[in-house]
């Protein structure tokens, strides 16, 4: 049981480490949103999943859940406001200005 | 275990710099508002981890709960706020 909450959290690390990095690196603000809607979200889910497979069968476990819950919805749908805010207020989309295969 | 619980706590709180990176050097105030959801997303994850650390996990999981509803509250209302802004700039 404990091997297993280490497995999980450990890959969690490792997307929400992705998602940091593609924070930190994507060139365009659309990129980065797409960086941390999607592997910010799956990250803190297997985060979450491991943290209540540590503390066992118990309402703190359903708790734990329950956010987990509550993030797997409101994290891409935030992330899908703001996209949609900044792409009606017309932030520039980026473009590959010096593409070799031309 | 409580060594693992420790270090993992750690590398979530070193993503915070990235974030924080984003913040100060973003182009756009969408940057920076993204930059501070990744900072809301992380900090409920490190809630949990310091109630795993000080055996309240009872305590610290309402918290958590509390803190992930207003991040995205949060979120919602700066989108709205600063599309509705630039609209009425143009």
């Amino acid at each position: 049981m404990n091997w297993l909450a280490v497995t999980l959290m450990v890959i969690g690390g490792l997307f929400l480490a992705i998602s940091s990095i593609g924070l930190l690196r994507l060139p365009d603000f659309y990129t980065r949103a797409h960086a941390v809607g999607k592997a910010e979200t799956l990250g803190s889910m297997l985060v979450l999943i491991g943290l209540a497979v540590h503390n066992g069968a118990d309402l703190t476990s359903l708790k734990i859940l329950l956010i987990l819950g509550v993030i797997f919805i409101t994290n891409p749908t935030a992330t899908h406001a703001l996209m949609r805010s900044a792409f009606r207020s017309g932030v520039a989309i980026w473009k590959n200005n010096n593409a070799a295969d031309k | 275990m409580e060594r693992f619980f420790i270090g993992f706590a750690l590398f979530v709180a070193l993503l915070f710099g990235a974030s924080l990176y984003r913040i100060a050097a973003g182009p756009t105030v969408f940057d920076r508002t993204i930059g501070a959801g990744l900072i809301g997303t992380n900090a409920v994850l490190l809630l949990v981890l310091i109630g795993v650390l000080y055996r309240r996990v009872d305590m610290f999981v309402d918290l958590a709960l509390t803190y992930a509803l207003l991040n995205f509250i949060g979120i919602v209302a700066l989108a709205k706020f600063f599309e509705r802004s630039r609209e009425t700039d143009r």
